[in-house]
């Protein structure tokens, strides 16, 4: 399979950067988007240019670190997967595809398509996190936790953090993924005792650090490889409204 | 990789005055505007039934107008809330849209909603329109600016004649055609807005989702519906 590519560079943060045409020719049909970007590397590599910088780790579609808007949707065409998962058979021959990084003032580009996602690992440390007993694990059946209820959370934890979400947003809100881990954390009982300043506190670095503010158009749950439910940011929102409450009526959230 | 990024800056600080920090965070000024915008969509609704009173004849229109007249400080302590929804309203959504533009300063080359719509997406466009159309529908029916005629408009019990002055008004084409449009952006706005409410709420989940999506929307129509009847009816002479 031939392709038109129209590929974002940009040397480094601070320098503007610009489209670039490229063509991948003789990319075989199951060759995944990354891979089809290998290709186009190897090339670029032995021509002595410099080739495009991209995200990837596992290529397996579970640990978040790809991203790419392909096409104007982040991770490319389809649902509920990761750019390593999208295959080269879904596009036409002699398509024109256009890849960009994901765009968000909280995620600067690193280098062409490498965007810098820390953001994230800021909101999770102002909240996402258990306190958890040292030493060994206790009995499993001694916390019991209903099947609902662990399905809903194991749900939420689905999340990968890979960005997506921010991406997609028109107003680059960060609410599903500060749902799903509110959501998770906060319906287990493991996450008690940081449940009531979770909400509170992750909302506020969230805001803090730049992410816009939810509108409701839901193009963060459309494009969501983990298919994270947009209810878990009415969840949230009514987790940071009892945060709230509780912090206005001067009973400490950092209980 | 050598390349290095400046590390994240926080662009806000919050108030140690809970009252503010709230106001200051996405999701407080958010739950502003759902809770103003939840009692705007209750004065529409009521507002509605109180003008779908003219098919019931000139009498009852302007009894109820004149009822309402008589409030005197209830009316008035309404007229305050009403504004401060519709200010507090305005002025939250107008922060919170120039905070979402300042997080995307760099817009995709190729864009392709997803799930958006395109009342989603003009929710502030369509609720300017609408606020520039409820300054000229106070200018035109409640101070009667734009026409003084319509206060010596009285009925046989020296009643102000409502009935007559909507009348005289929805016969000009260009008013009722501007009226229609106005409450045409309403609708779409309220289209979106009722969803939202219950989301931003926390009200919204699995259950209730769809229902409320869609009931939403079968309702902003509704609301379309009955207020453009008005000039509707009356350009077909069908009230005289």
């Amino acid at each position: 399979m031939n392709f038109k590519l129209k590929i974002w560079r940009q040397p480094n943060q601070k320098t503007a950067g610009e489209f670039h045409d490229y063509a991948a020719s003789n990319i075989p049909a199951e060759a995944s988007f990354l891979e089809m970007l290998d290709i186009v590397n190897e090339g670029l590599a032995e021509g002595n240019e410099d080739p495009i910088a991209f995200d990837s780790d596992c290529r397996e579609g579970i640990c978040g670190m790809c991203s790419l808007v392909i096409n104007g949707i982040p991770h490319g065409p389809g649902k509920a997967k990761t750019t390593c998962q999208l295959y080269m058979r879904r596009f036409q021959d002699g398509d024109t595809i256009w890849i960009e990084p994901f765009r968000a003032a909280p995620f600067p580009v690193v280098k062409d398509l490498v965007v810098d996602r820390s953001a994230f690992d800021r909101i999770i440390e102002s909240g996402g996190y258990i306190t958890a007993r040292t030493g060994s694990a206790p009995e499993a059946n001694s916390v019991p936790i209903g099947k609902p209820i662990a399905d809903l959370a194991m749900e939420a934890a689905a999340c990968i953090g890979c960005g997506a979400c921010v991406a997609a947003c028109p107003n680059s809100s960060a609410m599903l993924f500060v749902g799903a881990k509110v959501s998770h954390l906060g319906l287990l009982p493991q996450g008690q005792p940081e449940r009531k300043s979770r909400a509170h506190n992750m909302v506020r670095a969230m805001d803090e650090l730049g992410f816009g503010n939810c509108t409701n158009h839901y193009e963060c749950e459309a494009v969501c490889p983990a298919e994270i439910n947009r209810t878990f940011i009415s969840r949230l929102n009514r987790e940071y409204r009892k945060a709230a409450v509780r912090e206005a009526v001067a009973v400490t959230v950092d209980e | 990789m050598a390349l290095a990024t400046v590390p994240p800056t926080r662009v806000k600080r919050f108030s140690a005055n809970p009252f503010i920090a709230f106001y200051q965070s996405s999701i407080g000024k958010k739950i502003i505007v759902a809770v103003s915008g939840l009692y705007l969509i209750f004065f529409v609704t009521g507002h509605l039934l109180g003008n779908l009173e003219i098919y019931l004849g000139q009498d009852h229109l302007n009894a109820y107008a004149n009822l309402l007249q008589q409030l005197g400080p209830i009316l008035w302590a309404e007229r305050i809330i009403l504004l401060s929804a519709v200010v507090v309203h305005i002025v939250a959504t107008i922060q919170l849209t120039i905070e979402n533009q300042a997080a995307k300063p760099k817009k995709y080359a190729v864009s392709k909603p997803q799930s958006s719509t395109l009342a989603s997406r003009t929710m502030i466009y369509t609720g300017l329109l609408v606020i520039c159309f409820v300054v000229y529908h106070l200018l035109q029916f409640t101070l009667m600016w734009t026409n003084p005629e319509y206060r010596n408009l009285h009925d046989e019990l020296g009643r102000h004649d409502v009935y007559h002055m909507v009348i005289l008004g929805f016969r000009q084409p260009l008013i009722s055609l501007f009226y229609a449009a106005a409450i045409f952006f309403l609708a779409t706005h309220l289209s979106h807005g009722f969803e939202s409410v219950t989301q931003t709420l926390g009200i919204n989940n699995r259950r209730i989702g769809r229902f409320i999506s869609n009931g939403g929307r079968w309702l902003s129509w509704l609301i379309f519906a009955g207020y453009v009847s008005i000039p509707i009816t009356i350009l077909l002479g069908l009230i005289k």
